[in-house]
C-alpha cells in the first residue's frame, strides 16, 4: 500500500494549467475565426446597420441656415436672415416636406419667392453650426463661414438633412394605417395558412407512415414538387384558374382571388412539402409496443390516436407549425403576385425600398418583421431541444397492417392533395405554352422567347444556374468545414458557442430583411466590400448566408455521428487533423455534404426576397425575372420562366440522385458488411 | 524517440494533479508514480473520475492543476500531437471508411517511413494481432473483437511508450472479453510497453494488472497489487468495491477485539481504540464452516451458532445466506465448497457452527452515511 491520498479539500491556489496549444489547434481556431467574421460581415454587420437606419431620422433643419440678400447692386445691408424665419414668413415647406431620407435635398431658392436667376441680385448663405452642410452644386459645404454667390450659382444651392437617433421612424410608421394594418394582415394569413398546411400534412404524412395504401412512393415525390419551385408560382397558377378571365373562377363564386384567399392558398402550395417532411419524420419513429399496450388494453382506436399518435408526434406539428408560419411571415413573392390590394408586410418592405425609395422606413417594416420571425424560430428551437429520442434501442417500428376502407379513404385523401399539387404545375406548364389565353389556345413556345420581355431574358435563367452551383461549391464547403471547425475543435468553448449563435441567425432572418440590410451595408460608399455590390458575389454570399442554418444543422448532425475519439487517436498518432478531416470526414460525411450541396442549388434557383434588392443588370436572376414580367403584365412568360426553374431544380435532384448513388457506392463500399 | 529509462524505473510520475468541471472536482490532488513497463489498472466506479485521469495523462483534457512527468520530461501542458503514446477506446474509433491496413498504416505516414516499410510493419502488426489475412477488409466486416485488436495494433504501429486503454474490453461479449484480456496482457508483456488501462470491471483489473489504482470520487483509495488490494482492502470501500465482504456492526473491547452483541472476535491489528464503533469485515469464501455442536468442543473463541437461512448453488460452489439475532438484520454471506456442504451435510434450515478465522477476520472505519 502506498501513495494513498484521501485529500477531498478545495482546490489549491495558483494558476491554472494554461494548455499548450498545436499546430492543429491554432489552424482551427484560426480557421474558425476567419469563418466567423465571414459571417459577422455577411450578417452581424449588415443586420446593425439596418437596425440603426431604423432609428435616424433625417430632417432638414431651416434654422441652422443664415442668410444675407443684396440690393441690385450687389450691395449688402447686413441683415440676416435666419432659413427658420424665412420660411415662417412665407411658408414654403410643411413640416412633414422637411423630414426626409438620408438622400434628402432641398432647393434653398424656395425661400425667397423672387428668386430669379437672371438678376443682378447676390447672396450669402453659411450654415450657423457645425452639423449644417449644404451643397453648391456639388461641393459640400460644412463650416459656417459665409459663402457669396450670384444668383445663378444661388440657384444650384441645395439644403442637406440632420441626421437624428430615435424612433420617429417607427412613431411614423404605427400612426400610419396603412402601413401597421399590415402586421395584422400578416399574422392572419400566416395563422391560417399554417392550420390549414399542418392539418392537410398531418393526414398526408399519416396516410403515407401509417396506412397501407398503395402509390407511396409517387404521392411522396409528388408532396416534394413544390420545394423546386420559387413561392410565387402557385401564384401565378391561381390567376390562370381564378383570376379575372380564370378557368374556374366560378367557384369562389364572385369572391377575388388577388387578396388573402390567393394568398392563403398558395401558401399551403409552397409550405406543404417543407410542413410533410418534418411531420413524417416524427410520424416515423413510432414505436409498435405502445400500440400493441394500447391494444391489449382494448383501446379504441379514436382513444389511441390521441393518447399514442399525437403526443409521439406532438414535437412534429409543434415544429412544423412554426416553420410554415415563418415560411408565410416572410414571404415576399407570392403576396407580390397575388395580394393585389392586401398589404403584408414582407412586401410592404419591397415597396417602401424599390416604389418609395423609402429605405428608412423600409428597416423600420424589416424590424416589425423580424420580430414575429425571431419569435416563431426561437419557439421553435426550444421545442425541437426538448424532443428527445422517443425511440430507444429497443423499439420495434410500428408496421401498419391492411384495412381496405381506411386505405381506400387515404388513398383518395392523397389523390386530392396530389391532384392539388400536379394541378397547380400543370396550369403553369399549360399557360407557358398557349398563345394567349383565353383568346387564342393554339400551342406555342413563343412565352420562351424571354430575350424579347423585361426581366433579363435567357441571360437571367444563366445567371441563376451559374449563382445555384456557385453557391452550391462555396456554400457546401465553407458550411461544412465550419460546422466541423465549432464540432470537432478542442477547448475555446466560448469561442465555438459564438461560433454556433452566429451559425444559427440567418434562419431567424427573413430573406427581405437580409437583402435590404446587404443595401445599407455594402452600398455604403465608405465599406471597403462597396466593390462586390451589383456583383454575382454578392448575390453568392447573400444566398449562402440566407440559407446557412439547415445546412449548418445537416452538417453538424452528421458530424456528431461520428465517434468523439477520431480527433483523439489522430493526434495520438501524430497525424494533422486535416488529413483526418480530408481522408475519413469528409469520405463519411459524404451523404450530408451532398444533400447540403442539392439543398443549396435549389434555393438559390427559387430565391427572392433576398437577392429582389441586390441583382443588378448584369445579373438578373430567372427568379426575379418571373416576378418583373409577372409584374409587367407577361403571365405565361413568368410561368414558362418558373416551370424553367422546376425542370432545372428537378433535373439536379435527379442528378444528385445518381450521382450520390454512383459516389456512394464507390466510396461507401465501407458500410456493408 | 528519447531515450527510455531502464526497466522498472520510473517512467510516468503524476504530482498534485486537480481537476475542475466548474465547481465539481472530478479528481482531488491526485499523486501517482508508474515504472517503465508496468501494467496499471484504474478501477472504480462511474464518474469516480479514472477516465478523466486518463484524459489527463494523454492530454486530451488537461487538468486544471498539477504536474505529469513522463519519462523525465514535464508534459503537463503538452497538446496530444506532442506527447508519446498509444490510445485504444471503448468504441475502438476505427476510421471506417479505411481499410484494416490503412487503419494501422495512419499514424505511420508522414514520419520519414518509406510505403513498402509501411507494408512491412503492417503486416507484422496483422501478425502480432493474430489478424494476418485481413488486412483488406474494413472495419464493419470485422467482429467486435477483431476491432479491438486492430484499433490496439493502430495504437502500438509507432511503438509509443506509453499505451493506454480506454475501457477497451467493455462494448464485448464476456466469453470474447475473457479471451482478449489474455490476449492483451500477453501482448503487453511481449513488447514491454508501459500500459495504463481503465476499467470497471474487478476482475479484468484482477486479472490483468500488475498493479491496481483504486479510485472513488476523484481520489485514490487504495494502490497495490491485485493480492494487496483483495487481501488487505485499505478501507471499507476497497473492500466492498473489490470482491464481496461481509460487514456486520461491532465495536472494539479489550485486545482489540471486536465484539458482536455479547460475543467477541479476535481479528487482524487494527488502528481502532477500546470503545470505538467499527465493522467487522470478512470475505464469503473465508468463513470456515463447522457442524453444530463444535463451539462446545474446541472451544474456539472465533466461533458461532447461525442458522443456514438458504443455499444457493453456483456451480462450483455453494452460496449460503446464515443468520444470528445478534447480527441483527444482516445477514452474513458464505461460500462454501461442494465438498463441505456435503461432508457436513448442509440444508436449509439448520443450525451449524461457523469459524470466522482470526487472520481474515478485519476491522474498518463506519462509513459516515451508514445509519
Amino acid at each position: 500500500m502506498s501513495e494513498i491520498s484521501i485529500n477531498p479539500g478545495t482546490l489549491p491556489a495558483g494558476p491554472d494549467i494554461k494548455p499548450k496549444l498545436s499546430r492543429d489547434d491554432i489552424l482551427m481556431r484560426g480557421s474558425m475565426i476567419v469563418i466567423a467574421l465571414y459571417l459577422v460581415a455577411t450578417l452581424v454587420l449588415p443586420l446593425y446597420t439596418m437596425l440603426s437606419k431604423s432609428f435616424s431620422t433625417y430632417r432638414m433643419e431651416l434654422s441652422q441656415y443664415e442668410f444675407q440678400v443684396s440690393d441690385d447692386a450687389g450691395q449688402f445691408d447686413g441683415t440676416i436672415l435666419s432659413g427658420d424665419a424665412l420660411n415662417e414668413q412665407i411658408g414654403a415647406f410643411s413640416g412633414t416636406e422637411l423630414s426626409t431620407g438620408s438622400d434628402g435635398r432641398l432647393s434653398v431658392t424656395e425661400l425667397f419667392p423672387d428668386f430669379s436667376f437672371r438678376s443682378p441680385v447676390m447672396y450669402q448663405i453659411r450654415n450657423t453650426s457645425d452639423t449644417g452642410r449644404f451643397l453648391v452644386g456639388s461641393t459640400l459645404q460644412d463650416d459656417t463661414d459665409w459663402v457669396m454667390l450670384d444668383s445663378n450659382e444661388f440657384r444650384r444651392v441645395q439644403l442637406r438633412p440632420v441626421q437624428s437617433r430615435g424612433l420617429d421612424n417607427f412613431v411614423n410608421y404605427f400612426s400610419t394605417p396603412a402601413l401597421f394594418n399590415s402586421i395584422k394582415n400578416s399574422l392572419w394569413i400566416s395563422v391560417l395558412s399554417t392550420i390549414v398546411t399542418v392539418t392537410l400534412a398531418f393526414w398526408f404524412a399519416y396516410a403515407l407512415n401509417r396506412s397501407c395504401m398503395r402509390f407511396k412512393g409517387v404521392f411522396r415525390l409528388i408532396a416534394m414538387a413544390p420545394i423546386l419551385v420559387p413561392s410565387l408560382l402557385p401564384g401565378i397558377a391561381l390567376v390562370y384558374l381564378f383570376g379575372n378571365q380564370g378557368m374556374i373562377k366560378e367557384l369562389l363564386f364572385g369572391a377575388s382571388i388577388y387578396g388573402p384567399i390567393g394568398i392563403v392558398i398558395g401558401s399551403v402550395f409552397f409550405t406543404f412539402p417543407h410542413a410533410f417532411l418534418i411531420i413524417s419524420t416524427a410520424l416515423a419513429i413510432s414505436d409498435a409496443r405502445l400500440y400493441e399496450a394500447a391494444a391489449s388494453l382494448r383501446s379504441t382506436p379514436w382513444r389511441t390516436f390521441w393518447t399514442v399518435t399525437i403526443p409521439g408526434a406532438r414535437y412534429g406539428l409543434i415544429s412544423a407549425a412554426f416553420v410554415v408560419f415563418n415560411l408565410v411571415i416572410t414571404d415576399f413573392g407570392l403576396p407580390k403576385v397575388i395580394g393585389g390590394q392586401f398589404n403584408v408586410l414582407a412586401v410592404d418592405i419591397y415597396k417602401q425600398v424599390i416604389g418609395q425609395q423609402n429605405f428608412e422606413m423600409g428597416a423600420v417594416v424589416s424590424v416589425v418583421l423580424v420580430i414575429p420571425a425571431i419569435l416563431a424560430f426561437a419557439i421553435d428551437r426550444m421545442v425541437q431541444s426538448k424532443q428527445v429520442a422517443l425511440l430507444s434501442a429497443r423499439s420495434v417500428p410500428y408496421q401498419p397492417t391492411p384495412n381496405r376502407k381506411a386505405d381506400r379513404i387515404f388513398l383518395a385523401y392523397c389523390c386530392l392533395i396530389g391532384l392539388f399539387i400536379v394541378g397547380l404545375l400543370a396550369v403553369c406548364q399549360f399557360a407557358a405554352l398557349i398563345k394567349f389565353w383565353p383568346y387564342d389556345l393554339s400551342l406555342s413556345l413563343k412565352n420562351y422567347d424571354f430575350n424579347k420581355m423585361d426581366g433579363g431574358g435567357w441571360g437571367s435563367y444563366i445567371n441563376s444556374i451559374k449563382l445555384a452551383l456557385l453557391t452550391a461549391v462555396i456554400g457546401t464547403s465553407v458550411v461544412f468545414f465550419g460546422a466541423y471547425l465549432v464540432e470537432k475543435s478542442n477547448g475555446f468553448r466560448t469561442g465555438r458557442s459564438i461560433f454556433q449563435m452566429f451559425a444559427m441567425l440567418p434562419m431567424a432572418i427573413p430573406g427581405m430583411v437580409l437583402g435590404l440590410s446587404y443595401i445599407f451595408f455594402f452600398n455604403s460608399p465608405s465599406n471597403p466590400l462597396n466593390g462586390i455590390y451589383g456583383t454575382m458575389a454578392i448575390l453568392v454570399i447573400c444566398t449562402v448566408t440566407h440559407f446557412y442554418t439547415v445546412s449548418h444543422l445537416t452538417a453538424v448532425t452528421a458530424l456528431k455521428q461520428m465517434d468523439r475519439e477520431f480527433e483523439s487517436v489522430s493526434s495520438s498518432l501524430k497525424q494533422p487533423t486535416m488529413k483526418l478531416f480530408a481522408r475519413v470526414t469528409v469520405p463519411v460525411c459524404l451523404p450530408a455534404v451532398l444533400d447540403i450541396s442539392i439543398y443549396l442549388f435549389v434555393n438559390a434557383m427559387t430565391t427572392v426576397s433576398a437577392v429582389v434588392f441586390l441583382y443588378s443588370p448584369k445579373t438578373t436572376l430567372a427568379s426575379i425575372a418571373v416576378l418583373n414580367m409577372d409584374d409587367a403584365g407577361d403571365i405565361a412568360p413568368a410561368a414558362a420562366m418558373g416551370m424553367m426553374i422546376f425542370y432545372t431544380n428537378a433535373a439536379a435532384r435527379i442528378i444528385h440522385l445518381i450521382a450520390s448513388k454512383g459516389i456512394l457506392k464507390r466510396t461507401q463500399a465501407w458500410r456493408g458488411r | 524517440m528519447l531515450q527510455k529509462t531502464p526497466p522498472g524505473e520510473l517512467y510516468l510520475s503524476i504530482q498534485n494533479l486537480w481537476k475542475a468541471f466548474g465547481s465539481f472536482l472530478a479528481l482531488k490532488d491526485i499523486s501517482l508514480e508508474i515504472n517503465e513497463g508496468e501494467f496499471i489498472c484504474f478501477l472504480g466506479p462511474s464518474g469516480c473520475g479514472k477516465t478523466t485521469l486518463l484524459r489527463a495523462i494523454a492530454g486530451l483534457d488537461l487538468q486544471t492543476k498539477g504536474t505529469v512527468m513522463q519519462d523525465g520530461k514535464d508534459v503537463s501542458n503538452l497538446p496530444p500531437s506532442q506527447r508519446d503514446f498509444g490510445i485504444v477506446f471503448q468504441s475502438y474509433a476505427l476510421f471506417p471508411n479505411l481499410t484494416i491496413e490503412k487503419n494501422i498504416a495512419f499514424g505511420l505516414e508522414n514520419t520519414g517511413r518509406s510505403k513498402s516499410d509501411i507494408a512491412v510493419r503492417v503486416n507484422e502488426l496483422l501478425q502480432l494481432v493474430g489478424l494476418p489475412d485481413q488486412g483488406k477488409k474494413y472495419p464493419a466486416q470485422l467482429s467486435g473483437g477483431q476491432q479491438q485488436r486492430i484499433a490496439l495494433a493502430r495504437a502500438i504501429a509507432t511503438n509509443p511508450g506509453l499505451l493506454l486503454l480506454d475501457e477497451p474490453l467493455s462494448a464485448l461479449d464476456a466469453k470474447v472479453r475473457v479471451h482478449l484480456r489474455h490476449e492483451i496482457k500477453e501482448l503487453q508483456r511481449k513488447l514491454g510497453v508501459t500500459t495504463v488501462m481503465v476499467t470497471h470491471d474487478q476482475e479484468e483489473a484482477l486479472a490483468m494488472a500488475d498493479r491496481i489504482v483504486v479510485m472513488n470520487h476523484g481520489v485514490i483509495e487504495q494502490v497495490g497489487s491485485p493480492t494487496e488490494i483483495y487481501r488487505e482492502p485499505a478501507n471499507l470501500f476497497v473492500a466492498d468495491f473489490i470482491g464481496e465482504m461481509n460487514q456486520i456492526q461491532s465495536q472494539v473491547t479489550k485486545g482489540g477485539r471486536l465484539s458482536v452483541g455479547e460475543k467477541t472476535f479476535a481479528c487482524l491489528s487494527h488502528k481502532f481504540n477500546d470503545g470505538m464503533p467499527a465493522i467487522a469485515a470478512i470475505r464469503p469464501e473465508d468463513i470456515i464452516p463447522h457442524e453444530a455442536g463444535y463451539l462446545d468442543t474446541g472451544g474456539n473463541r472465533n466461533c458461532i451458532d447461525v442458522t443456514l437461512d438458504e443455499m444457493e448453488f453456483l456451480g462450483s460452489f455453494w452460496r449460503c445466506r446464515l443468520s444470528n439475532e445478534r447480527f441483527g438484520s444482516s445477514e452474513l454471506i458464505a461460500d462454501f465448497s461442494i465438498n463441505a456442504v456435503r461432508r457436513l451435510e448442509l440444508e436449509e434450515g439448520r443450525t451449524m457452527v461457523i469459524e470466522l478465522p482470526e487472520n481474515r477476520l478485519m476491522a474498518f472505519d463506519v462509513p459516515e452515511t451508514a445509519a
